[in-house]
């Protein structure tokens, strides 16, 4: 378990970036220093600053090497993470980060239409996990779960937070095609898939909302440090927030 | 919009590329890009053109285009031979090609990517602020949604068309920087490649040739290896096997030692990272790598000889030459000075056409 003892540490990506590494574990503590000092990096508008990625324990800052030498975007960054990298004063913080307990506004919803032809594996899931169908729905719209970070494909959430009870292992063949907006379970992981992509996890629904649309800027709906919550809808509603068959 | 180039034939992939799309990392997407960036931007500057116009990356040649239009064009990158209409024209030079002419570009001598860039630039719809095709994402290119060029494809120019942001520079200016790319280029590949090496059958053969020096900077995770391990890393030579893409290129040689395991928590993919997964064999990423990665990242490949990456072919060998972070900053400063200083540009004059040349050697 990582506390704010531990000072970060700072590690060459080459020399046109630098790794802040809060720590060496998945928790939401880290998590939410990981995404303060993201925060704080896109909001200091730094000119020299050309890429910052956040990740389960790090972030990784690239940086201009027209604009700044690496020795000087070293002390640029160490004086900005001495300065953000620091407990709240309330101590609701922490707190907050580990309980979950946040303000539910904040929180984006995302409607799941469960079962059926959107989710072909929720018997599956059910049996291996000797719940009803009804049981995992019920356990998987249950807790607010913390999007660590954007990965793996344009709007790919890793989320954190699911209940060990539906976990259940990938199938044992991928499909070739997961249509966009399928929920599904890996093991201890759950995701929504932003796009149509091969895919090994148990498929349990469907979301109507378009998670990445490259059209826009922000592309996707869903970024680091996000809390989210799914809320179970049924098939006429699926289809009335403009899913697709 | 004017239509100036018809594709009859693409050769192995050709795609439309600029100098990239950074700042989307940590949505999903990777910067895709040219490979040889320099490369790209002398091509564009002997065109006329602003040093990141869209160009297109020809990969291993055998590329045919007709004009459609009066055209200015240049090429720079790998070293191979180009025709208009069956006469030879150098490459690394500014040339042109009236409506009608078909330019061919040969497999190349040394090197892998070479950039067309045509004079006034490449219109394609630009996604993430980057017309780079990212074939893996469906992102880019000449229909946005990552397709490389085939058979039949138009190029046109854009209107207005692409001209210099700044003021013209000099000939001799543009060509300086060019010959500084070249002779880099030159240097590193013409005893490492023979017209023939881009075959299988060459691989072995290719051992005979000296190792490409590829200057890295240790870390982020250098950590999670044995002395005996980063021993391997930096004394060792490596093999480019044929997985060796846009994505990635993956080595053979000695296993390097890992002190604890190959996994780590998935963090960020910095550019040139060099992972070694289990096997312990290096994987250098490039530029359409994924965006975060599981496998420890033993160094990162200095920014000075990134582009050299773009020209590596299977069976090349490669040694990383290990250097601080700051040294490695200031070969790239060094390099930059060089390439500003005045060079030897010349123009030369073939069948009644003046070239400005960076650099020449005939064979």
């Amino acid at each position: 378990m990582s506390s704010y003892e531990d000072a970060p540490r700072f590690l060459w990506a080459g020399d046109s970036a630098v790794v802040i590494q809060f720590g060496n574990d998945i928790s939401p503590l880290l998590a939410s220093r990981v995404h303060r000092m993201t925060g704080a990096l896109e909001g200091a508008n730094l000119p020299w600053l050309a890429e910052v990625l956040p990740s389960y324990r790090s972030v990784l800052a690239q940086f201009d090497p027209r604009l700044i030498s690496p020795t000087a975007a070293l002390e640029a960054l160490g004086d900005i993470v001495k300065a953000v990298d620091v407990p709240d004063q309330s101590g609701i913080d922490s707190d907050t980060a580990q309980t979950g307990a946040e303000d539910e506004s904040s929180v984006v919803t995302i409607p799941v239409c469960y079962g059926g032809q959107f989710g072909p594996d929720l018997g599956d899931v059910a049996a291996h996990t000797r719940l009803s169908p009804e049981e995992v729905i019920a356990l998987h719209s249950e807790p607010l779960y913390l999007v660590y970070m954007i990965g793996f494909t344009l709007g790919f959430p890793y989320l954190g937070g699911m209940n060990p009870r539906i976990a259940t292992p990938r199938l044992a063949t991928s499909r070739t095609v997961v249509p966009a907006g399928s929920v599904g379970i890996a093991g201890n992981q759950t995701g929504v898939y932003p796009s149509a992509s091969p895919g090994g996890w148990r498929l349990i629904g469907r979301t109507p909302l378009a998670l990445a649309d490259r059209s826009v800027d922000p592309p996707c709906l869903l970024r680091a440090g996000n809390r989210i919550r799914f809320v179970p809808v049924d098939e006429p509603t699926y289809y009335a927030m403009g899913g697709d068959q | 919009m004017a239509n100036v180039l018809e594709v009859v034939n693409p050769g192995p992939l050709a795609t439309l590329q600029d100098l990239g799309r950074p700042g989307w990392m940590k949505y999903g997407v990777p910067p895709s890009g040219a490979l040889d960036q320099e490369g790209l931007a002398v091509a564009n500057l002997l065109a006329g053109n602003p040093e990141g116009a869209p160009g297109i990356e020809i990969t291993y040649g055998n590329f045919r285009a007709r004009a459609l239009a009066p055209l200015a064009a240049a090429c720079a990158g790998a070293w191979a031979p180009i025709q208009i209409d069956g006469v030879p024209v150098l490459p690394w030079a500014a040339f042109s090609i009236a409506p009608g002419q078909v330019v061919s570009i040969g497999a190349p001598v040394w090197g892998v990517r070479l950039y067309l860039a045509v004079g006034g630039g490449i219109a394609a719809q630009p996604v993430m602020g980057s017309v780079s095709t990212y074939i893996r994402g469906a992102l880019g290119g000449i229909d946005g949604q990552g397709r490389a060029l085939r058979a039949g494809d138009i190029i046109t120019t854009p209107d207005p068309p692409a001209s210099p942001r700044a003021p013209v520079a000099p000939a001799g200016s543009v060509t300086a920087r060019a010959v500084a790319a070249l002779a880099r280029r030159q240097a590193a590949f013409t005893s490492a490649h023979s017209p023939a090496s881009a075959t299988a059958s060459a691989i072995a053969s290719a051992s005979a040739r000296h190792a490409i020096a590829i200057r890295v900077v240790m870390g982020p995770q250098d950590d999670h290896f044995t002395d005996a391990g980063r021993r391997t890393f930096a004394r060792e030579e490596f093999t480019l096997t044929s997985k060796a893409d846009r994505m990635g290129l993956r080595f053979e040689g000695p296993a390097i030692e890992h002190a604890r395991g190959a996994d780590i928590i998935s963090d960020g993919m910095p550019p040139g990272a060099i992972q070694i997964p289990g096997d312990g064999v290096p994987i250098i990423m490039l530029a359409d790598r994924q965006t975060t990665g599981g496998y420890p990242k033993i160094a990162c490949v200095a920014r000075v000889d990134l582009d050299l990456l773009a020209h590596l072919r299977p069976g090349d060998r490669v040694r990383f030459v290990p250097l601080s972070a700051q040294n490695a900053h200031e070969a790239l400063k060094q390099e930059q000075v060089a390439s500003g200083a005045p060079g030897r540009a010349l123009r030369i004059r073939i069948d009644g056409i003046e070239h400005v040349v960076a650099l020449f050697e005939l064979e």
